[in-house]
């Protein structure tokens, strides 16, 4: 028996809610890159750790590995409720994609932390 | 004349072991077209232990929803010469236990159809004495709606009803869900729509469409599932 208990939101809307912000977030975090990159010649680690180092970067950066977190939690609960038929795998995938976005997101929040 | 090839499902649980496909041919004069059906009827002349559904014999009543040739519809409308083969390939609906031949076990689909109360609710303690009027336009909100009859053709080519038939309610019934959410005259739409507010009933439904590639009556099911998507959120916000 498949239940609800082991998606992130509170509800059916607040998941499809939370997928849409999360994704945009993640969007607008990969424009933001992807012009950094293209409008920085040369990226040197005087430049790349500069940028890190700005507190509205650390928070943006946050937010996005934040939305890695939510989406990536959701989606593969959504795919293996789908997919995967036996309970026991399917606490198994779970369990590792949680533990491993979380683990992504902690890195993240030290890795942060340092610059 | 022509000769067509059918490749027919055959499952008898009392003597197969497992399911296999049986070829059948069938030859008519080159100017005659028939119906699925008509050719499955002839074929059962050939074959009567060949079992399946049927009913008006002009899709109306539903009962005669097959996988042609790969695509869910009804056999009593679908032309021979329509399919552009004279190889034609028939299965069950697919996703639901089959009970023998082409017959299957539409309990899960009629189940999902009953837990969106496929009925008026209205709480009104004084009913009108002759009838609940209601305007042309509103009337007119059903429309593409209350035409579905349930043959399960949208249902049973939908992958998220493949996965979760327990859950997911499906098109067939998310449809009816929103003939009566949008009816001016049912009061119960705050109580529908909780009860379809979970991560499965209406969220599973991810717009791949199979719903409306396959509707026999030309209805849309992923237009009918965004309406209940957009009365949800803005619930929620
Ligand atoms: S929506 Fe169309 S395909 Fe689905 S059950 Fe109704 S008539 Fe059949
Ligand atoms: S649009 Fe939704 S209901 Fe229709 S086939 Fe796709 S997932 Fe199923
Ligand atoms: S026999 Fe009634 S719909 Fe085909």
């Amino acid at each position: 028996m498949v239940t609800a208990a082991a998606t992130f939101g509170r509800s059916g809307s607040h998941d499809f809610i939370l997928l849409r912000a999360s994704a945009i977030v993640m969007v607008l975090y990969s424009l933001f890159m992807a012009g950094f990159f293209l409008s920085t010649p040369d990226v040197t680690y005087q430049v790349w750790s500069g940028l890190f180092a700005n507190i509205w970067m650390k928070v943006f950066t946050m937010l996005a590995l934040s939305s890695v977190l939510i989406h990536g939690w959701i989606g593969i609960w959504q795919v293996s409720t789908d997919y995967v038929k036996a309970s026991g795998l399917r606490a198994f995938i779970q369990l590792v994609f949680s533990v491993g976005l979380i683990a992504v997101w902690l890195t993240g929040l030290f890795v942060l932390w340092g610059v | 004349m022509k000769k067509y090839t059918f490749s027919i499902y055959r499952y008898n649980p009392d003597v197969d072991n497992a399911p296999h496909m049986k070829e059948y041919t069938l030859e008519m004069e080159d100017s005659q077209d028939l119906m699925v059906l008509e050719a499955l009827i002839k074929l059962k002349e050939q074959d009567p232990s060949l079992a399946f559904r049927r009913s008006c014999r002009e899709g109306v009543c539903g009962s005669d929803g097959m996988n042609i040739n790969g695509k869910n519809g009804l056999a009593c409308i679908t032309h021979l010469s329509s399919l552009k083969s004279d190889k034609i390939v028939i299965r069950p609906l697919p996703g639901l236990p089959v009970i023998r031949d082409l017959i299957v076990d539409m309990s899960q689909f009629y189940q999902q159809y009953e837990k969106i109360k496929p009925y008026l609710i209205n709480d009104d303690k004084t009913p009108p004495a002759r009838e609940r009027l209601q305007s042309p336009e509103d009337r007119a909100k059903l429309d593409g709606l209350y035409e579905c009859i349930l043959c399960a053709c949208c249902s049973t080519s939908c992958p998220s009803f493949w996965w979760n038939p327990d859950k997911f309610v499906g098109p067939a019934g998310l449809l009816h869900a929103y003939r009566f959410l949008i009816d001016s005259r049912d009061t119960a739409t705050d109580e529908r729509l909780d009860e379809l507010d979970d991560a499965f009933s209406v969220f599973r439904c991810h717009g791949i469409m199979n719903c409306v590639n396959v509707c026999p009556k030309g209805l849309n099911p992923t237009k009918a599932i965004g309406h209940i998507k957009s009365m949800l959120l803005s619930r929620a916000v």
